[in-house]
């Protein structure tokens, strides 16, 4: 079975076949990223309401999906290394944390950015900006689990263990606050649904924005596999000689 | 199983055990709040459920990282993990014992420290009703942190940061519980949710804290 | 409660030590482990007692049949040694302690903290665990360590009595230790793997 896409799971035809995709994806990314941001900070109108502020949204909301998305992505590469034990599973959910973690605080700043002129004030209480911040602890324990456990199919096994449990968790947190915010009495402006604010005027930028952000992502996480690879296979070059004790 | 049980409440009996550590700090932090915050009447009153559930919280946490750290230390985690009873039975041994030393002196030390921080007569009930049920919770949860963590050398920091965030649900029903309780409003919804919490948390967690444990020992 | 080991490969931390062992140990035998130091002998009792994966081969043991004692003895330091030994015997819902404090010696000591024994008091109180399991099966690490001539000499009369019950034990030394009932030796040295790292590392290569 020559199609199986496990064969990708192989270390050395990962390399073969990311090495020919990471050129033509940077190159799409840098495209994307630019006309996107272009077009959306200096060729669309001032929103009638919100002004020129509105504009940050362009980088707020691809960076909160790609947040959310990276996490997804680490669930699913969790499951992949303890059910089939691929190395490349594991490293990609290792590649996806710094980045997904990233996303989150620039959509956090943004977000608060954002906030201030809209709503008077950088941070309220509100249930998505609450969930983006727990959002936020599960991605530092989870990175911090990597950077504490020195050999890597321990830290693997175990980070993939976390991310299962977390995302539970993660989950019901998110219901959670829903109803704690509920019992708050928050005025229910504060979660009006962004993306129908949006005209078609900033549509196809923000289109474009979006999959600048994921090709960024995914060049990203190729990227950081690749060093993976190649670290592990430098140990494992040094272990044939007899070198590493 | 049971002997599992009572080999570590004896322990936890004996000197250095840290009994009573858990329940100090509560009370430490409980009296610590007036001086952060003024000691008004009515504001202590307001916000003694989430005072208090905050201070169960973290001394909970206090004496999670030597819950598996000491047996893995001194080998008998690798003499129990060969003996008849299954590392799931170990965890949930584990996670009683924490809970009996640890959560349910605290439920029942909730009492006089509501006393102190003036929390209205009719919510001192839905108080302990509350973190009776929210404990076992904390602990479960507790010892899948634990369990994560047992390899790694002072891990009482780390263990923090990845048990915390996993706190945030019980907390937050938790302590809606015991504020709609003082305050006189329905507490059903979230007593029915926190209680949830804790049986799925009793019925789960074993599992993955077994799971962490296996991969740790080897 | 026979033993079967064939083809044994053992790995630590990515790396693999020993390959090609096979052994068998039939009740009423002892099979001792000879090998220079980080040879992999622990790592391949451990494997065999089921606290980490052995890379590959086939290994029969029967459920329930073993125990385990390492380098570290386990005890609790603030639990006496009657309570300590109390434990492991309900634990593994063994014999009553008795006969086992009196085969080592610690009827005088059983009331004393195990925290505030020698080192060859605490090792002879991890042998008497042993005892009060009542597994047939015994695997033992480097059981002598800290061990006076006085304290091996027991140990291996212990060893004899167990192996004359029908019991068997598989034990990693690097002394002689004078058993009268029948054992083999297994020298390890000729199963060290070519240094190499592991078939699953092989793939990065």
């Amino acid at each position: 079975m020559a199609a199986s896409i496990w064969q990708w799971a192989n270390p050395v035809k990962f390399i073969r076949l990311s090495d020919r995709l990471i050129p033509p994806l940077s190159i799409l990314t840098a495209i994307c990223l630019c006309t996107g941001l272009i077009w959306g900070f200096f060729l669309t109108p001032d929103d009638a309401r919100q002004g020129a502020s509105v504009k940050i949204l362009f980088v707020h909301v691809p960076s909160a999906l790609m947040a959310i998305n990276a996490w997804l992505m680490m669930l699913f590469t969790s499951l992949i290394w303890i059910i089939r034990r691929h190395h490349v599973s594991a490293f990609a959910a290792k590649a996806a944390a710094p980045i997904g973690v990233t996303m989150t605080v620039i959509a956090l700043v943004t977000g608060a950015i954002w906030g201030k002129p809209i709503w008077g004030t950088y941070w309220v209480w509100d249930p998505r900006l609450t969930s983006f911040l727990i959002l936020f602890l599960f991605y530092l324990g989870y990175l911090a689990l990597w950077a504490a456990i020195e050999d890597d199919d321990t830290a693997a096994d175990l980070t993939s263990i976390l991310c299962l449990v977390g995302s539970v968790f993660a989950l019901l947190s998110r219901y959670a606050v829903l109803f704690w915010s509920q019992g708050l009495h928050q005025p229910a402006t504060f979660s009006a649904d962004k993306e129908t604010n949006i005209s078609n005027v900033f549509w196809y930028p923000a289109v474009l924005c979006m999959a600048g952000f994921v090709l960024l992502f995914v060049t990203l996480v190729l990227v950081g596999c690749q060093t993976e690879i190649r670290a592990r296979r430098g140990r494992a070059l040094l272990m044939r000689e007899g070198r590493l004790t | 199983m049971i002997a599992l049980l009572v080999r570590d409440i004896q322990l936890a009996l004996r000197a250095g055990g840290g009994l009573g550590l858990g329940l100090a700090f509560f009370l430490i932090l409980t009296t610590l709040v007036p001086f952060g915050v003024g000691a008004d009447r009515q504001l202590l009153g307001a916000i003694a459920p989430g005072i208090l559930w905050l201070g169960a919280l973290l001394s909970c946490l206090l004496s999670l990282d030597r819950l598996f750290a000491l047996d893995f230390e001194d080998g008998s985690l690798d003499l129990i993990a060969t003996s008849p009873i299954p590392l799931e039975g170990v965890v949930l041994v584990k996670a009683l014992s924490h809970w009996l030393t640890t959560g349910l002196p605290l439920v029942l030390g909730s009492a006089p420290l509501g006393l102190m921080l003036h929390l209205p007569a009719h919510g001192f009930g839905w108080m302990i009703l509350s973190l009776l049920i929210g404990t076992p919770a904390l602990s479960m949860i507790g010892c899948f942190g634990a369990a994560l963590c047992v390899g790694v050398k002072r891990g009482g920091l780390l263990l923090s940061l990845l048990v915390l965030p996993l706190y945030i649900p019980t907390l937050i029903f938790g302590a809606d519980v015991a504020r709609r309780g003082a305050t006189g409003m329905s507490v059903e919804t979230p007593l029915l949710l926190l209680g949830g919490i804790s049986l799925a948390a009793i019925a789960l967690i074993p599992l993955a804290a077994a799971a962490c444990l296996r991969v740790n020992l080897r | 409660m026979t033993v079967i080991a064939t083809d044994l490969v053992v790995a630590r931390a990515g790396r693999v030590l020993l390959e090609h062992i096979s052994f068998s140990l039939h009740p009423g035998n002892a099979l001792v482990l000879k090998g220079a130091n980080g040879i992999g002998k622990t790592t391949l009792l451990r494997g065999i007692a089921g606290l980490q994966p052995l890379m590959a081969g086939k290994l029969s043991v029967t459920d329930d049949s073993h125990v385990y004692a390492g380098h570290q003895d386990g005890h609790k330091a603030m639990l006496s040694v009657a309570e300590n030994l109390t434990f492991w015997s309900r634990v593994f819902k063994g014999p009553p302690i008795e006969r086992a404090l009196e085969q080592f010696d610690l009827v005088a000591l059983r009331n004393r903290l195990a925290g505030t024994l020698s080192a060859g008091q605490k090792r002879r109180l991890a042998l008497a665990r042993l005892c009060v399991t009542g597994r047939k099966v015994w695997i033992l690490d480097e059981p002598t360590v800290s061990l006076d001539d006085a304290g091996v000499d027991l140990f291996s009369k212990t060893i004899d009595a167990h192996l004359a019950q029908g019991g068997s034990a598989l034990i990693s030394t690097h002394i002689d230790l004078g058993l009268k009932a029948p054992f083999d030796i297994l020298d390890l040295s000729p199963f060290r793997a070519t240094p190499r790292a592991l078939a699953m590392d092989e793939a990065f290569l």
